[in-house]
């Protein structure tokens, strides 16, 4: 693999932000549908729950993102109040697996999205 | 930390910390037209002359407004310490008179606008009607550009104050003014074969009944669904209308629902399980929802669980109007 291809984003890989909108769609609807976390994404506001959602898609997939560690934890302070824990944190995270399984994502690409997630974890759930 | 303040016909007012424009205002006598005052039926759109207004103020406002610098005033919370100037909205407003009121139901009023100048819109929109002392009202358009007059299907909502007075004083001849239109829940021509879902309780007719015969009028072949949904038969309106309709276009279905006392001719029972009976796979499809809170938002979500694109879902509510404690100003 050439450096060039190493260096471009998964975002960019995809096909950067048409892309995301797909995927948004097909992420936040497996998330609504999930008895164990719909709740935290209750907002009736679905156009505005969609674009965070896709801000969250855009900043694991390497994109242009408006999200920094310190909005991650203030976005989420109100949701760890109401229980948020480890185990929502899990399934967002196996939704976004399927999301980027069922879009064809290429598996090392999956494997570095899902390390970039994984590494939001401390920031989502305030510790 | 420094305090913020509006200036409004040569006059500063102060606003306490976290209070919107139109509560600091309304507080102090200033007369702003208000409604829903959670930022969805636009009756208190003013504009900034000078000064920043916070994003969230200018959500849903098309860009012609938003650069002439036009904001939402109930949820216009500026960033302490501003310094705002500010004026109504008299500009967007075009004189109107009524010209006739007639019952469609008895719980549903027929009104009929004619403008001073031609309003320039979208079968579906939704317009603020306002009364000469300032009282504002958001109500969708039954009418097609192309008629002329403007049309309104108004609820009688008891003790309310605009259907109350439509109903009882309102006369051919009294002039009130609209503004706008808003909203974004009309038919694009284009895509002609996509199959169209549209969905509503009470007075969410009004808008879908424009939008299915623009569709029509487009050229539209796909098939397209009008599901209409009340509580008793009493509750439906227009169904003899809609039924001629169905009868001249084989690709318009129409379904009147209830959800007590279904007849042979009218369905009976929640409106989501009949839409899921009716098309089962609404994947694919282009849906128009509008009417109450509720409803609007759960089938909503329902459609876009069931595989439509969120571009695709277009919706209306019709949030009532919601008084201060200590009401005052406009009201
Ligand atoms: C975008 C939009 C489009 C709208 N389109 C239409 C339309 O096409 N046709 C139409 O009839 N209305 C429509 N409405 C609602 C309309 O704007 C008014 O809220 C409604 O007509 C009541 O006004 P009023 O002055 O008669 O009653 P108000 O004096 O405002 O209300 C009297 C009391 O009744 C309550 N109330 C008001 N409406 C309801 C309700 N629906 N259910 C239960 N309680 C209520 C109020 O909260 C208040 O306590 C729309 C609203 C919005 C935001
Ligand atoms: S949008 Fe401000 S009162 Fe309705």
């Amino acid at each position: 693999m050439s450096t060039a291809a190493q260096e471009k984003s998964v975002y960019e890989q995809m096909g950067g932000e048409p892309a995301m909108a797909a995927a948004v769609e097909v992420f936040y609807r497996k998330v609504l549908s999930d008895e164990r976390i719909s709740h935290f994404f209750e907002d009736v506001d679905m156009e505005r729950q969609a674009s965070k959602q896709k801000a969250f898609l855009t900043m694991v997939t390497g994109g242009p993102s408006s999200y920094s560690g310190k909005d991650m934890r203030a976005g989420h302070a109100h949701l760890v109040k109401r229980g948020l824990n480890d185990g929502h944190f899990d399934a967002v995270v196996e939704h976004l697996r399927s999301t980027l399984e069922e879009l064809g994502v290429a598996a090392p690409l999956v494997a570095r999205v899902l390390a970039i997630a994984g590494g939001a974890r401390a920031d989502v759930l305030n510790r | 930390m420094s305090m913020t303040h509006v200036k409004h016909e040569s006059k500063w007012y102060p606003l306490e910390p976290e209070e919107s424009v139109l509560d600091g205002l309304l507080r102090q006598g200033v007369a702003v037209p208000n409604s829903c005052r959670a930022g969805a039926c636009q009756s208190c759109l003013m504009r900034a002359t000078s000064g920043d207004v916070p994003d969230a103020a200018r959500v849903g406002l098309k860009d012609t407004l938003r650069a002439q610098g036009y904001f939402l005033a109930c949820v216009c919370k500026p960033v302490a310490g501003t310094r705002l100037e500010v004026s109504g909205a008299d500009a967007l407003r075009v004189a109107a008179r009524i010209e006739s009121v007639s019952p469609l139901s008895p719980s549903v009023l027929r009104v009929r606008l004619s403008t001073a100048a031609p309003l320039d819109y979208r079968a579906g929109q939704y317009v603020s009607l306002l009364r000469e002392d300032g009282l504002a009202r958001s109500y969708s358009l039954a009418s097609l550009p192309r008629e002329g007059l403007l049309e309104l299907h108004v609820r009688r909502i008891p003790g309310g104050l605009m259907s109350g007075w439509l109903s009882e004083h309102a006369r051919a001849g009294d002039a009130v003014s609209v503004q706008g239109p808003a909203g974004s829940c009309f038919y694009v021509p284009g895509r002609f074969e996509q199959p169209l879902l549209l969905a509503g309780t009470g007075t969410g007719l009004a808008p879908l009944y424009g939008i299915v015969r623009d569709a029509l009028e487009s050229g539209h072949t796909g098939p397209i669904w009008l599901f209409q949904g009340a509580r008793t038969p009493e509750g439906l309106y227009l169904t003899d209308e809609l039924r001629e309709l169905a009868r001249r276009h084989s690709g318009f279905h129409y379904r009147p629902s209830v959800l007590t006392g279904g007849s042979r001719d009218v369905a009976e029972g929640a409106l989501d399980v009949l839409i899921r009976a009716e098309c089962p796979r609404p994947a694919g499809f282009r849906a128009f929802l509008c009417g109450d809170s509720g409803l609007v938002l759960s089938l909503r979500k329902k459609l876009f669980l069931s595989g439509l694109s969120l571009k695709d879902l277009h919706a209306d509510v019709f949030l009532p109007s919601t008084p201060r404690a200590e009401a005052s100003g406009a009201r």
